[in-house]
């Protein structure tokens, strides 16, 4: 595998966001993912969860609330505003103000036609979608206090509301309360809580007429709506249920606790061959350590976000074949994009941040040891730059040229570029001017001589701008021939600085000769979206990553799959690397080896070595640690091309500089759970 | 080797009845359990054993009601045979098992159902199996330690639970026990971490699913349903009995402090009786779910009794370890505990791996009214005290007179009482620091309060080795003390060496004095060779090669018992010492060693006249196997008298029940209708013989035990107290054996015992002036041999003298007086 200097990089301190929201579109199979700070994440789930896009979120801007309605995305927030999505671009395309303060939740009807929100006031509000914005339709009765959680019926007809104390259902068609009866009162809790009151998070209507309730006591209850009569409590928690989600067919509910576990209840009937079924609670999934603030139901899966920022899919075994992918339980915590760039020549790395951008020069050690050992550092890694961005909206992407001379970074308003200048231990920063061409951009990516900055725009296409001193001038647009509309999301040059490739969540990889500010090629299009992707700096071979774990190494010049992909697509790549489920998030190569690929994941590093032959089905794929115990033949016949090392955990960057040191950039889980607020009190036995 | 074709090894008194799960009958009067080779029918109000059903020649391995006569009950056994009782008779019918998968070496549980299922893999263990609803029947078993199979039989498919079963957490989800719903399609299973999982929608689509719940902290022993199916109980080390609600888990109740660990639960089937069986051998009985009612304790077999067997002068109850740090006194005769005395005094802490003070040694006067203990605590150094405690007449228990704490450097390996019967007793122990010391009772001055305490009166040693063992002979005038492989003979009374024997190779590892006519022989066993000493004459008498693992001496015949420990299975011998030749021998007795054995003398002697039997004509010989299972010999005629004693006891019992007022009505109107039936059958030509347990005989019969109930409960007391001259009246009528006194009942053997010993005493004596003078020299000549008086003035530990009252659990000598006189008076009132 060879031996490195590797710079442990542990100062990124890297914090996801509480997840508050979340929807899943079951025809697209997206889960539309809502953090505290405003971001928005789309997750394929027919790709491996894969994060296909990401939409930055803003300051002022909470999200409480996210709807599907057909293929648009619509949240809100305590703001008080509607927002709808363009997915295409990747930014919010409207706002509607609801008036009616803070909007706590939003519900389409199955057939994707209205929109109801509930808010502070009391109110619940009909919106009607009409193409490319909402229009107010009506208001229904206003209630005492705020409007939680809002279910519709599958026939759209009637809408179950949650607020303090209460559930009522509404006839949409009036927008009149159904019957006096409907009116559930729910329970308070007992004890000294008796004088708070009780507030419903979620309500879930189903078909059959029944409404099942979560509340702040810690109950679900079952209701019959048309009585309006309570059927059935179940006492899950003594703290909160945040929230409910009920399976498409309605046999299988899940409820999740501010104790961090989710509750399933099953549809099921008490003896076989009897028809009447009732709800009864079953499994107790415990994956997170904080509140569960948000559930999808999906046909084979649990997924649940809360305050801990962990992702959680936790498949139902009964309803996937046991050691397939699907089964694997699978947590995001990290963004499947690089949050890293380095200044490979410098030895500088730039963090991205929401809110601000730090570079740092990395430290530096005189010292030679043996593998393993830890160098102690005559230089110690220092911060040079916190940068603030400008304006509400957050960065959506950063880069710093491989010199370290140059930076840019993106929000969704504006595109700024700097200049670094370093004098020994001062540095000094200069604003350089962009033309107005740049409103926003989706990826930011410099050439290898940092002459050229590349700036992806919308619908795949790509600006192209000369850079040099204190000056940046528009050279061409690069556009793809294709009808894509969708937002690059991989951007990558060669270090000759011939090609560029973007790639989008299309899945289709352009390629462009740079020489000749030309359209090359597109790779032929693969059904899974590319996470990762890189150039050769000598070969002109593209090798791309994608979420199912494939390889693909394609041959510019010759614009065909070269022989070892062909070979490797052949033989098949290894089951256990195949059943990994987190995806490549970064391609290099090695300056020294050509026939080396570095492409690291959240768990692990791996090193391809072309020249090796690929490890067999039956072979271990990490077999690292044995062939270290191994005699030198029994080595050379055992290695395989697959070179995997595990010690590094929690990886977000691995970078091999010019040096030949490697950078690993871990962000430990435990050090983003101590910076989390203190969890529910839980009674744990023996403490 | 003679046969003895009339002498049996059974269970007899002290047995397991917590083996099985016990039943509960329908209207929850009784409770039956296994007991050894009986079954017990138990009243659930006074916890009085009513029955025993005698029959099974081997242990009782299963019991269940029959579903279609609920008077009846079902039984197998490891023989081979399944019995059907009639639990308020006796045996109704006999069946041999017919089936070829059955042998008897595996535990089975009986089912009555017309479907033969074989299935396989399946766990021995009852717990394990369990059934659910009628004809939907679902066999519930689990196999291998990871997964639980359901198999429907109507159906006929099998679903297999499976949990995982590699990782940390595997090592602790086995299945442990389960039971089904008695409604719903429910099973739930306990595991060995303590969880319960609720199985459900089990359908043959692979779409099951479970519910955990979570209180206990170490695994589930014990599951249950009630009849209903509204809750579920469930038990296990904690001793808290859980009644979780079905279908609101959440919400549960607890009854803690049962006292040991639960084994087995059960609900009598209208739900009102839960029934706890424990580890300790206790079945405890709960009224409305809440209440402790009454509590059935057998004798407790604890993890293993470290004292000897001994039997109470006073009470005849047999004396051993029973629950941790206490003593149990438990009467064989009646099988029943008669009280608990707590000897450590401090609380039982239920964990593993925590060292606890224990009750290792204990011995008791020729008269019970002095009780020696130790106990022991072996955490880092080795803790020990020695407790005296004295009878108190007053309260009827033994009363704490002594500790001495650290009364030896070392482990004790024996103590033992002097039998001399004056007042001033001997205790002398033995312990492995190389000394032997005697305690006397000193009086105090009358000046101060102080009551009479123990203190040291000897030291003695011998060239520094350890000793093992000690005896005293019968009379008390010697005493012998074991080192190593030299046996010492002492005086007591001057406390000077009086000879030393030995005969090696091999340490000696018992002693005993032989008995009555042969008390001149003294009897060592070592672990190669059993010795027989002749003390007149100072030399070996005979020896023969065994491996002893126990001697006993019968303390009422020159009878011998030694156990002899094979590889794995025990043989006995029993020998008088003055004939080498064993009258009575018994091989593969038992397996494993035997190492705990007593001689309870008998109430009234037997006069069996058959030679091989006579020695168990005075005494019955009780052993303990090493797993902890209490055996005795019966012989023939004792059986049969036994068996006849059964079945006189049952009618009078049944006779008992019909003589009530409300049941003379009843039982005239029923026989008249049973007269007109007879007539109108005859009339009508064809005899209809009416099948056993009809619907309209069963409905009066109940109708008349429950109403019998609800009176009996209702009696005033005072009738019970003006009807007692004549129940004593009855109860000389009775076929029951009344106690008569000792003395007048000993035969001539007994009358000469004591001239004999009388006679070799004198003999011994010559021999003691003899060898004193010979000592004496030895004395003088070796110094290592300490016997002056000077160590005794100065004994190195502080003798404490606290009097605090030992926990006075009354003897249940008095016990509440069975149903059977208490009705026998209201027959004579009521007939005209």
């Amino acid at each position: 595998m060879g031996e490195f200097k590797v710079h442990r990089v542990r100062f990124f301190d890297y914090m996801p966001s509480a997840i508050s929201a979340m929807a899943f579109n079951v025809h697209t199979e997206r889960l539309a993912v809502a953090r505290a700070d405003g971001t928005v994440e789309i997750y394929n789930f027919a790709d491996n969860c894969f994060q296909e896009k990401v939409i930055p979120g803003k300051d002022g801007r909470t999200v409480e609330a996210l709807c599907w309605a057909g293929q648009r995305l619509f949240s809100t927030g305590l703001n008080g505003e509607i927002v709808e999505y363009d997915l295409e671009n990747l930014r919010s395309k409207y706002t509607v103000e609801a008036y009616g303060g803070p909007v706590w939740t939003i519900s389409s009807n199955s057939q994707g036609t209205q929109l109801a929100v509930g808010c502070e006031d009391g109110t619940v509000k009909i919106f009607e979608l009409v193409e490319d914005s909402i229009q107010f339709q009506s208001n229904f009765d206003r209630l005492k206090s705020r409007v939680l959680s809002l279910s519709w019926h599958p026939s759209g007809t009637q809408i179950a509301a949650g607020t303090m104390d209460m559930i009522r259902v509404f006839n949409v068609t009036t927008g009149e309360t159904c019957t006096a009866l409907l009116q559930m009162m729910v329970d308070r809790a007992a004890g000294a809580n008796k004088k708070k009151e009780v507030a419903v998070w979620s309500v879930v209507f189903l078909s059959d007429n029944t409404v099942i309730s979560g509340d702040s006591a810690g109950k679900v209850q079952v209701w019959d709506s048309q009585m309006g009569t309570l059927i059935r409590t179940h006492l899950v928690t003594k703290w909160d249920v945040m929230a409910l989600a009920v399976s498409r067919d309605e046999s299988s509910l899940l409820a999740g606790t501010s104790e961090g576990s989710v509750v399933q209840f099953q549809f099921i009937s008490a003896r076989l061959d009897q028809p009447d079924k009732e709800w009864q609670r079953t499994r107790t999934l415990r994956s997170h350590s904080h509140d569960v603030r948000a559930l999808v139901h999906t046909d084979t899966a649990a997924v649940s976000g809360g305050n801990d920022a962990h992702l959680v899919v936790r498949p139902f075994m009964e309803k996937v074949v046991k050691g397939s992918k699907e089964s694997a339980p699978c947590k995001i915590t990290f963004p499947h994009r690089s949050l890293v760039s380095c200044g490979k020549k410098a030895g500088i790395l730039l963090f991205q941040f929401p809110e601000r951008l730090e570079v740092w020069r990395l430290g530096e050690s005189n010292e030679n040891g043996i593998p393993g050992e830890e160098l102690s550092v005559t230089k110690k890694p220092e911060a040079l730059i916190h940068l603030k961005r400008k304006g509400d909206d957050h960065i959506c992407c950063s880069t710093l040229s491989p010199c370290g001379g140059w930076l840019a970074y993106a929000s969704a308003s504006s595109v700024r570029l700097f200049q670094l200048q370093y004098d020994n231990d001062s540095i000094a920063l200069t604003k350089v001017k962009l033309p107005k061409v740049l409103r926003w951009a989706n990826q930011l990516c410099f050439s290898a001589d940092s002459s050229r900055l590349f700036a992806s725009f919308s619908q795949s296409s790509v600006l192209v701008f000369a850079l040099s001193k204190s000056e940046a001038k528009y050279v061409h647009t690069l556009k793809p021939k294709s009808v894509s509309k969708q937002a690059v999301h991989l951007m990558s040059t060669s270090d000759d600085g011939q090609w560029l490739a973007t790639a989008n969540s299309d899945c289709e990889v352009h390629v462009y000769n740079l020489k000749k500010l030309k359209y090359h090629c597109t790779v032929p299009v693969y059904g899974s979206c590319p996470s990762a992707m890189a150039i050769h700096p000598t070969g002109s071979n593209v090798v791309m990553v994608h979420a199912d774990q494939k390889i693909f190494e394609y041959s510019l010049e010759q614009k065909e799959y070269t022989e070892w992909s062909r070979s490797l697509a052949k033989k098949g790549l290894h089951g256990s690397w195949l059943n990994r489920v987190a995806p490549v998030t970064h391609v290099s190569f090695s300056a020294s080896n050509p026939d080396y690929i570095i492409l690291h994941d959240m768990n692990m590093f791996c090193i391809i070595d072309k020249s090796l032959p690929l490890p067999e089905k039956d072979s271990d794929l990490c077999n690292q640690n044995q062939l270290r115990s191994m005699n030198e033949a029994a080595r050379v016949k055992d290695s395989h091309a697959f070179k995997i090392c595990e010690m590094f955990k929690n990886l977000l960057c691995v970078g091999l500089m010019e040096d030949h040191s490697l950078v690993v950039v871990e962000r430990p889980l435990l050090d983003i759970a101590t910076r989390l607020p203190a969890p529910v009190r839980q009674k744990k036995f023996a403490t | 080797m003679v046969a003895h074709a009339d002498t049996r090894v059974v269970h007899r008194g002290g047995s397991k009845i917590n083996f099985r799960a016990p039943v509960i009958t329908q209207d929850s009067r009784f409770l039956i359990c296994v007991s050894g080779e009986c079954i017990k029918v138990f009243s659930t109000s006074t916890e009085e054993c009513i029955h025993h059903l005698q029959g099974h020649k081997e242990l009782v391995t299963g019991l269940v009601l029959n579903p279609s006569n609920h008077l009846q009950v079902f039984s197998c056994s490891e023989d081979g045979t399944i019995r059907l009782w009639d639990f308020t008779d006796g045996p109704f019918a006999t069946f041999g098992l017919v089936s070829l998968n059955l042998p008897p070496s595996v535990e089975q549980h009986v089912m009555v159902k017309g479907h033969t299922i074989v299935f396989q893999s399946v766990s021995t263990d009852p717990k394990c199996i369990a059934f659910g609803q009628g004809v939907r029947m679902h066999a519930l078993t689990h196999s291998l330690t990871h997964s639980l199979t359901h198999s429907h039989t109507v159906f006929g498919w099998c679903t297999m639970f499976a949990l995982g079963t590699s990782g940390e957490m595997a090592a602790r989800n086995a299945f442990t026990c389960v039971a089904c719903h008695p409604k719903d399609d429910c099973i739930a299973t306990g595991h060995g971490d303590g969880k319960i999982r609720l199985w459900r929608n089990f359908n043959q689509e692979k779409e099951y699913t479970f519910s955990t719940v979570h209180w206990h902290h170490s695994g589930v022993n014990a599951l249950c349903f009630t009849p209903e199916g509204t809750n579920l109980l469930s038990g296990g080390l904690e001793s808290v009995l859980v009644q979780w609600r079905y279908g609101q888990e959440g919400q549960k109740d607890f009854l803690p402090r049962l006292g040991s660990s639960i084994k087995e639960i059960v609900v009598s089937p209208d739900g009102s009786l839960f029934c706890t069986s424990h580890t300790d051998n206790k079945i405890t009985v709960i009224k409305n779910c809440t209440k402790v009612s009454a509590v059935i304790q057998g004798l407790v077999h604890g993890d293993g009794v470290k004292t000897a067997l001994m039997v109470d002068p006073r009470t005849k109850a047999l004396v051993l370890n029973g629950k941790p740090g206490h003593l149990q006194f438990y009467s064989l005769q009646r099988d029943q505990q008669l009280y608990n005395l707590d000897i450590v005094q401090q609380e039982y802490i239920n964990q593993s791996n925590l060292d606890q003070f224990e009750v290792v040694k204990a011995a008791l006067d020729s008269r019970g009214s002095w009780l020696a203990t130790v106990e022991q605590r072996s955490a880092k150094e080795v803790e020990i005290s020695l407790k005296l405690w004295a009878f108190d007449e007053h309260t009827q228990s033994f009363v704490l007179n002594t500790t001495i704490s650290a009364p030896h450097d070392g482990p004790i390996s024996e103590i033992c009482f002097s039998p001399s019967s004056q007042n001033s007793t001997t205790l002398v122990s033995v312990s492995l620091d190389g000394h032997f010391k005697a305690w006397q009772l000193t009086q105090p001055d009358p000046s101060d309060d102080e009551e009479a305490s123990w203190s040291c009166d000897f030291v003695g040693d011998y060239h520094s080795l350890e000793p093992k063992c000690c005896c005293f002979s019968a009379d008390g005038s010697l005493l012998a003390v074991s080192f190593k492989e030299v046996v010492t003979v002492w005086s007591p009374a001057s406390w000077d060496l009086l000879t030393t024997l030995s005969q090696p190779p091999g340490a000696i590892q018992d002693l005993c004095f032989g008995r009555l006519s042969c008390s001149k022989y003294l009897l060592g066993a070592t672990d190669k060779n059993l010795c027989c000493w002749n003390l007149l004459t100072c030399s070996l008498e005979w020896s023969t090669a065994l491996d002893v693992s126990l001697l006993l001496a019968d303390p009422l015949s020159e009878n011998v018992a030694a156990f002899c420990g094979a590889e794995k299975t025990t043989d006995l011998f029993v020998f008088r010492p003055s004939e080498p030749r064993p009258h009575f021998s018994q091989q593969a007795l038992c397996t494993g060693r035997v190492t705990r054995a007593v001689f309870a003398p008998r109430d009234e002697p037997l006069d069996g006249c058959e030679e091989s039997s006579q020695w168990l004509n005075r005494s019955q010989l009780y052993f303990l196997t090493h797993n902890m299972e209490l055996l005795t010999f019966l012989t023939k005629p004792e059986e049969e008298r036994l068996m006849a004693l059964s079945k006189q006891v049952a009618p009078t019992i049944d006779d008992s029940v019909a003589m009530t007022p409300f049941y003379l009505l009843l039982g005239k109107h029923r026989k008249r209708q049973e007269e007109e039936r007879d007539i109108l059958s005859s009339q009508s030509g064809v005899r209809n013989l009416l099948p056993q347990g009809s619907v309209a005989i069963k409905e009066v019969g109940d109708h008349g035990d429950d109403v019998h109930s609800i009176l009996l409960s209702e009696q005033p007391t005072e009738v019970e107290m003006e009807s007692e001259k004549e129940e004593e009246d009855s109860e000389e009528e009775g076929a029951s054996v009344p106690p008569r006194p000792e003395h007048e009942s000993s035969d001539t053997g007994a009358k000469l015992g004591p001239v004999l010993t009388k006679a070799e005493h004198r003999e011994l004596r010559g021999v003691k002036k003899l060898d004193y003078s010979w000592i004496r020299g030895l004395v003088t000549s070796n110094p290592v041999v300490n016997t002056t008086k000077q160590m005794v003035k100065t004994p190195k530990q502080r003798v404490k003298t606290p009097k605090p009252m030992a926990k006075t659990p009354k003897p249940m000598v008095k016990t509440p007086k069975p149903m059977v006189k208490t009705t026998k008076p209201m027959v004579e009132t009521t007939n005209p």
